[in-house]
């Protein structure tokens, strides 16, 4: 792909192929029809997965099994109901989930099954701009996802403060922000979709049932507590539910913060280094 | 050239059977990693429905006995892999192996008729659904969460599960014409999976028409007949749960041939 | 080995094939020539028993299809018009499985799996995965494992669509081969040079019907003249130009971009038209082709 620059093949094209000549705004904007088109055609497909499934998580788990479950806020992190305690956990991993499916099969998709990548990059956009559009559409949909969704459980009355749902969604924001950076990286350089069952398998369906989304971590024991810890899901759940249930320790919400930033560094780092490797041949 | 000088009779349906069963086989020996991980689903399910919210809860009333929270929420974690497995093969699978990759058209091409198809791809999904089935039965012993030799009749139980919703979910699949329609497959995916009784007991639907339409879906019956089998429990409701089960995996299995005929015969 | 009459194909309103005779015998290369919808495939997934019949009777290997099914396919090779191969098994186990489907014993099916990996030269790619394989060797391997139960009777749907003219060129070789070795083929195309190459006798099929039967030698000799002016003037003038040339030859076709003239002396075609003051800017004098032949009995061009 890099020959075919043409006349312009000096050396100083070559590392100009990661980011181009547009500014990264300029580069995002020039997708922005792409990605609606694209919106316009699977919108209806996101409401049921994306909507209606955490919803009846919420009502199976928070309030059906959540009426036997007696509300202790000693047992249940500072939550006076099961109901939320639950709900800002479930929200987090849900922004996961929908990062994570967002940034696996369609990344693979426009690498391998529609190319659309390919055709993108014959015009001037660069790799950074394809990154960055992909990544700005998936944190559409966490960010539009996780918002209705909060905006549907404020009726149940388990938000104390008017301010601590707003900033539980920007802590989802972040979460997904985190995972479909990482999660973009890793699908650049996946063969074979064999490893997207892996990811879910070993990745989606462990951080979201031990992440302290269903129960507090310090029922796992001290071990695993810990390990639970370092997972980048456990962060944003104990993020967002400090927001919700109003009680907030500041020192936890900057570490909480500085985790999830660095992550999102990171992975968007390699998420554009993998996607350039890939290209070239 | 000539090597075969005699032409092999058609096949038998069970030799049929025998050599989907093969195909299959080959194509997942190297996917063991898939095949390994398949089983842990349920296994992360227990342990952290089933312990880890567990410990917020007591114990529950099954059948008016006192069970602990891991052991009501174990069978159900049986019974709802068989489910969620024999979804995923003969819905995605399915579609994906009859609409891309072409292999039915490619297997009519041979000897093989609808019938061997349809019978070969559920016995497979069936095959390594008792696998998983069995060894998570053998977690369950191993953490004590069965409580009588009951329990042993569970494997059995969540094949006739898996049988009944891989026969019924692939002859849905065959009115699917795009991934869109697998929308409407999860909205009927998730509800089973979450009101059957599975988190909690039936009572939480209160004595009224709503618990009555659950204990009329297929999933309740298959989680309350692995929950009486491994907490040895036993009522009448295993009964109704068997025929139950068997005639919907009858009825779907006969209109799955309909319906491959009609769609791959044309 | 195929016998139709009346032979109708329909889906709901449609009408696919509509009456169609014909037989074709042991040892033969037998084609069915037309563009895209004339009802050439449909044709063959008859044969090929796997779609019903609408009308009329159609016998295969003297079995009818609706009945015996299974046993016509044990005995037919079907190679579609899309590579219908299975991608999840290796080269080599795509024709092994697919024998074992027949019901041939393992060790026959490994033996005639090697045979034929050899056949279609591959046998390097043996444990590749199917989607690494060029369109080429794709093509071939399809091919390949349409022979895998030494069938008596070959389907071959648009065998060389979509490949380079050199991977063209070595399936026709192989496809030469079988018919030496007593293969009998049935061949569809829209290709006329393919029809040319391979075909013993072929039928000409538009819109579900025949249009004309024959070997390609007799076709041409019964709808076209041995030789073809092409003449390609300036844009938009062939259609008033071709009035004042036409008497020149037997018949004026006009195409968009050319117009030919149909002459048993192509050359004279040429020198009178330059004679008449009228400059073409490329002129090609040609023998005539299958591609003439259908122009003439459809009025359409086969590459639609």
């Amino acid at each position: 792909m890099a020959t075919e620059t043409g006349a312009d093949t000096s050396p100083t094209t070559r590392p100009l192929r990661p980011t181009g000549s547009l500014s990264a705004w300029e580069g995002m904007a020039r997708q922005y029809d792409y990605w609606l088109t694209v919106l316009k055609r699977t919108w209806r497909g996101g409401v049921v997965s994306s909507f209606l499934t955490p919803l009846l998580y919420v009502v199976a788990m928070g309030v059906l099994l959540g009426g036997f479950i007696e509300g202790d806020p000693d047992r249940l992190e500072g939550a006076t109901s099961y109901l939320a305690f639950v709900v800002p956990g479930l929200v987090a991993s849900h922004a996961m989930t929908i990062a994570v499916s967002e940034s696996t099969y369609p990344v693979m998709g426009a690498i391998k099954w529609h190319r659309t990548f390919y055709a993108q990059l014959a015009t001037p956009l660069a790799v950074r701009d394809l990154v960055n559009a992909f990544v700005g559409f998936v944190m559409f949909r966490v960010a539009s996802a996780c918002a209705v969704f909060m905006l549907v459980i404020a009726p149940f009355g388990v938000f104390t403060t008017w301010w601590g749902p707003i900033l539980a969604w920007l802590s989802q924001v972040l979460v997904g922000f985190a995972f479909a950076t990482l999660v973009f990286a890793y699908s650049a350089r996946l063969k074979s979709e064999e490893g997207f069952g892996l990811l879910f398998r070993l990745g989606v369906i462990p951080l979201t049932l031990f992440s302290g989304a269903f129960f507090p971590i310090s029922n796992l024991g001290p071990v695993l507590e810990w390990i639970a810890r370092l997972t980048p899901l456990w962060h944003g759940v104990s993020l967002s539910r400090m927001f919700c249930v109003g009680q907030v320790d500041w020192s936890l919400v900057a570490l909480h913060v500085v985790v999830l930033v660095t992550l999102t560094v990171v992975g968007w780092f390699l998420a554009v280094r993998n996607l350039d490797r890939r290209l070239e041949v | 050239m000539a090597l075969i000088q005699e032409i092999p009779a058609p096949l038998t349906p069970a030799a049929a059977t025998k050599v989907l069963v093969l195909r299959n086989y080959v194509v997942y020996k190297d996917a063991w990693k898939l095949f390994i991980t398949g089983f842990l689903e349920p296994v992360f399910y227990l342990f952290s429905i089933g312990i880890g919210v567990g410990q917020l809860i007591d114990t529950f009333e099954f059948h008016g006995e006192a069970i602990p929270y891991a052991e009501f929420v174990a069978p159900a974690m049986l019974a709802t892999s068989a489910f969620n497995g024999a979804l995923l093969d003969s819905t995605y699978n399915v579609f994906f192996k009859m609409k891309y990759e072409k292999l039915y058209d490619q297997m009519l091409a041979t000897p093989l008729t609808t019938g061997d198809i349809a019978r070969g791809e559920i016995t497979w999904g069936l095959m390594r659904g008792s696998v998983y089935s069995a060894a998570f039965l053998v977690v369950m012993a191993l953490m004590g969460l069965t409580q009588s030799w009951w329990a042993v009749l569970a494997l059995p139980a969540a094949v006739l599960i898996a049988f009944a919703f891989s026969a019924v979910c692939m002859a849905v699949t065959t009115w699917m014409t795009s991934w869109q329609d697998f929308d409407k497959i999860t909205l009927a995916q998730m509800p089973l999976f979450l009101f059957s009784a599975t988190f909690f007991p039936i009572e939480a639907f209160g004595d009224g028409v709503l618990r009555w339409v659950v204990e009329a879906t297929p999933l309740y019956r298959g989680v309350v007949l692995c929950r009486e089998l491994t907490t040895g429990v036993i009522t009448w409701e295993s009964a109704i749960s068997v025929v139950y089960l068997v005639v919907m995996g009858a009825i779907g299995l006969f209109v799955v041939r309909r319906r491959l005929d009609k769609l791959l015969l044309t | 080995m195929i016998s139709a009459r009346g032979l109708r194909k329909s889906f709901g309103d449609f009408e696919a094939v509509k009456g169609i005779d014909v037989e074709v015998r042991k040892g033969e290369a037998f084609g069915f020539l037309g563009p895209n919808g004339a009802g050439k495939s449909s044709t063959m997934r008859m044969i090929a028993s796997v779609s019903p019949v609408s009308g009329g009777e159609l016998r295969i290997l003297g079995m009818d299809p609706a009945t015996d099914g299974p046993a016509i396919r044990g005995r037919l090779g079907v190679c579609p018009q899309e590579d219908t191969l299975d991608n999840e098994l290796n080269v080599f186990d795509n024709l092994y499985i697919y024998g074992r489907y027949f019901g041939i014993d393992r060790a026959t099916c490994r033996e005639r799996a090697q045979e034929l990996l050899e056949f279609a030269q591959i046998t390097e790619k043996a444990k590749a995965k199917v989607e690494d394989l060029s369109g080429g060797m794709k093509r071939r391997l399809t091919i390949a494992r349409s022979l895998i139960n030494n069938p008596d009777l070959l389907l071959l749907d648009e065998p060389t669509t979509g490949l380079d003219p050199q991977a063209r060129h070595v399936l026709w070789d192989q496809l030469f081969r079988l018919k030496q070795a007593g293969v009998t083929l049935v061949i569809t195309t829209h290709y006329m040079d393919e029809a040319e190459q391979l075909c013993d006798r072929l039928v000409v099929m538009d819109k579900g019907r025949i249009a004309a039967e024959g070997s390609p030698r007799e076709l041409i000799d019964a709808h076209s003249t041995r030789e073809v002016a092409e003449l390609r003037f300036g844009v938009g003038e062939h259609e008033a130009l071709a009035e004042k040339i036409e008497d020149l030859g037997e018949r004026v076709e006009v195409l968009p971009d050319r117009l030919l003239v149909y002459s048993d002396h192509g050359e004279d075609v040429v020198t009178a038209v330059l004679d008449r003051g009228l400059h073409p800017i490329a002129t090609l004098v040609r023998r005539s082709t299958l591609e003439d032949v259908f122009l003439r009995l459809t009025g359409r061009s086969l590459a639609d």
